[in-house]
């Protein structure tokens, strides 16, 4: 190779930054295009579901992990393979509910606003990185489990972190009757 | 390197999201590839100026071509430039034949008049990228049979 592995970082990070800036202009377009925050949301959402339910092949070619056999291990397989992956990040997992089907994701890196510092006056109830909600919940459907994902807490609207969070809609038992 | 597959696919789903969102409005297909490309631009922008923090500068427009069709065009779509040909005049084509953003679509003529959207962005890329380095240009694309494209 005639390019030294420093060079390589610096590629590796010029691609990701390649991601980051196309989505920047992206949801600048979409904000010139909509004048309601909620509707910008929504196709972000609606784009984000269409990438997740590609993106899955994807992952699961490269990944080639082992069926998850519960929602703590999708969960954690979401945070510490995909996002590793495909961000260069791993947030970290906590369940929230009693019922074991609640869970959120908390990233305090979060790649796609690297080149953002705050959200314009106007936009205030954007949500920045609603694609990735939509990434999510389109990549569970394709492995049959429906879920819910929503941003909990967002650092650009004052958050001290990001949380994703993530609601399986079918409970555990349901799975169980559906095996026997 | 799994970035590629998420770029690939924002990129399919921002053609795809824009057009679907015009055939609902007016109808204007020309006005979805002008987004396309000034979204390329300002992308091409910020990308160019990350780029060459570092590297020398430029002795004339075509080092700036060369730095184009090789390491530009090396990071962003993993590939060089297969051919540049130049009249010395200011013109530059610059020829691919495998174009990232087009080989999962067909290997041939299949779907061809669907091609220039997704060059559109690329086009706008290089327009922006050109632009912070000092040059104002017009970029064009032209796809005979894909995945090639100049």
């Amino acid at each position: 190779m005639s390019q030294s592995p420093g060079r390589k970082q610096e590629n590796h990070k010029i691609s990701r930054e390649l991601f980051v800036l196309t989505y920047g202009a992206l949801v600048a377009q979409l904000c010139k295009d909509y004048e309601k925050d909620e509707d910008v949301n929504a196709c972000l959402d609606r784009m984000g579901y269409s990438i997740g339910i590609r993106l899955i092949d994807d992952f699961l070619a490269r990944s080639a992990v082992k069926k998850c056999r519960s929602y703590s291990e999708t969960a954690d397989m979401i945070a510490q393979v995909a996002f590793k992956m495909y961000l260069g990040v791993t947030p970290s997992v906590s369940c929230s509910s009693a019922a074991g089907n609640e869970f959120s994701l908390i990233l305090d890196k979060n790649p796609l606003v690297d080149f953002v510092e705050e959200l314009p006056v106007e936009r205030a109830s954007l949500c920045y990185c609603n694609l990735l909600c939509g990434v999510i919940r389109g990549a569970l459907e394709m492995v049959h489990l429906a879920a819910e994902v929503s941003f909990l807490q967002d650092r650009l609207k004052g958050d001290a972190v990001t949380e994703i969070g993530i609601t399986f809609l079918r409970k555990p038992e349901d799975r169980k009757h559906r095996r026997n | 390197m799994a970035d590629e597959a998420l770029f690939l696919l924002l990129h399919g789903e921002m053609v795809a999201g824009l057009y679907r969102a015009a055939e609902q409005g007016e109808g204007e297909n020309g006005r979805c590839t002008t987004k396309l490309e000034s979204m390329g631009f300002r992308v091409g922008q910020g990308l160019i100026e990350r780029f060459t923090k570092d590297t020398a500068r430029f002795k004339d427009e075509l080092d700036i071509m060369k730095f184009i069709c090789k390491d530009f065009w090396t990071t962003v779509f993993k590939k060089q430039i297969d051919n540049l040909r130049t009249n010395h005049q200011g013109i530059y084509v610059l020829q691919d034949n495998k174009f990232r953003l087009l080989t999962q679509m067909s290997a041939g003529k299949q779907y061809l008049e669907h091609a220039p959207k997704y060059l559109a962005f690329t086009c706008g890329l290089i327009r922006g990228g050109l632009s912070n380095l000092g040059i104002k240009s017009i970029v064009t694309a032209e796809v005979s049979s894909m995945p090639a494209c100049k």
